[in-house]
């Protein structure tokens, strides 16, 4: 028989099609945090490490870290820890066994957000309103 | 690593948009991926108009009406068109699902169209029809079936009816790959993750009250890949044409993993 030559199989598409759902989002949203954590725990122990060095460098990490900039980066450093941290509690439950009703797991990842966000803007209120 | 990008060959190309049928008063427009062994094209999304004054509710019956009205070359698997088979498991406006139980009108995600696409992250054959040899691989190696040491009842191996109803939820799956192919997971390490449906059906016998190599199961699971790749992403759940819930199940097996330690 004479030999028949096929093309090779193509990959269907994926990520490129598939339609969005909070669970999925919420998923993806607590990787990104979890590697942004990587970033603002270096930045903690440059500042800790300034702190050691003597007044001088305090002196200006102080200033970078209050500079617009800085409080910036630190506001969405502390939205990921929060966010990493409520989308862990919401894992927590789930590995439990728990929450895995379809109205149930939607709503438990899409109130992570406005839980996450409404912490964030707690924590930064409560802190300007005692400095 | 994972690779987000379609490889070169799997990158889609416009397609061709067939004439509407004519002296139709209400048309549908369905988006529909095409690829062809025959030729070295890639694949391309083709657009037909239904009637649907003159086709019927699913969308199963508007691509065998694209079938029989406009383009024959059409392809596509379907069987018993009452989602018992599994064979129309497929990716429509987004969502995977059965052709045959899903309303045209439930997709209309944006207004009057439908895209139809395969299985996500499978090796396409032709069209809509996926290769799913892994996957029933994946199956066949959790070893679907009653396993025991003690020597078999005259009769049959009884079973209470609580424990009977341990198997709810679960012997229902008709391995039509909606969930496994819905799944990031399964899409970046398919090769070594079992994926959620093989993984439900592992959860299936694990809890079946007659089987007796529970313990084997579980070993065989024990594995960073082929159980522990669940990330509680829940597509599976949200995908599954038969309503269950292999996300439930895989925390159940993790469970009993933890459970037979303490």
């Amino acid at each position: 028989m004479a030999e028949v030559k096929q093309a090779a199989r193509p990959l269907s598409p994926h990520l490129q099609i598939y339609r969005w759902s909070w669970t999925m989002a919420m998923s993806i949203a607590h990787r990104a945090t979890g590697c942004a954590l990587y970033g603002g725990t270096v930045l903690i122990a440059a500042w800790l490490v300034a702190a050691a060095s003597g007044p001088a460098a305090f002196e200006t990490a102080q200033w970078i870290a209050g500079s617009i900039l800085g409080r910036l980066v630190l506001f969405l450093y502390s939205f990921a820890l929060l966010h990493h941290m409520v989308g862990g509690l919401r894992h927590f439950v789930w590995d439990m066994g728990y929450g895995y009703e379809p109205q149930t797991r939607m709503n438990m990842a899409k109130y992570s957000v406005f839980v996450s966000g409404g912490l964030t803007l707690l924590v930064w209120i409560v802190a300007y309103v005692v400095r | 690593m994972a690779e987000f990008n379609l490889p070169q060959n799997s990158r889609l190309v416009a397609g061709k948009t067939w004439p509407k049928p004519a002296g139709a008063s209400k048309l549908t427009e369905f988006k529909v991926y095409r690829w062809s062994p025959d030729d070295t094209e890639n694949p391309r999304t083709d657009t037909y108009f239904v009637d649907r004054e003159d086709c019927g509710p699913m969308v199963l019956d508007a691509l065998i009406w694209i079938k029989s009205k406009i383009d024959p070359t059409l392809t596509f698997r379907r069987s018993c068109r009452e989602g018992i088979c599994g064979s129309c498991a497929m990716n429509m406006d987004g969502k995977n699902g059965l052709a045959c139980t899903t309303g045209i009108d439930e997709c209309g995600g944006k207004g009057n169209k439908v895209a139809i696409y395969p299985l996500p992250h499978m090796p396409v054959i032709k069209d809509l029809v996926p290769d799913l040899t892994r996957f029933y691989a994946q199956h066949a190696s959790i070893e679907p079936w009653l396993k025991t040491t003690t020597p078999a009842p005259e009769k049959e191996w009884a079973q209470g009816k609580e424990d009977r109803e341990k198997l709810d939820g679960l012997y229902e799956c008709i391995l039509c790959a909606c969930c496994s192919t819905s799944c990031p997971s399964y899409w970046w390490n398919g090769d070594r993750y079992l994926g959620p449906a093989a993984l439900l059906q592992a959860y299936r016998w694990l809890i079946d009250s007659r089987d007796e190599a529970t313990g084997e199961r579980l070993d065989d699971l024990e594995d960073p890949f082929r159980l522990y790749r669940c990330h509680t992403i829940m597509n599976c759940a949200n995908a599954c044409p038969k309503g269950l819930n292999p996300a439930k199940a895989i925390a159940e097996v993790k469970k009993m993993m933890v459970t037979r330690q303490v």
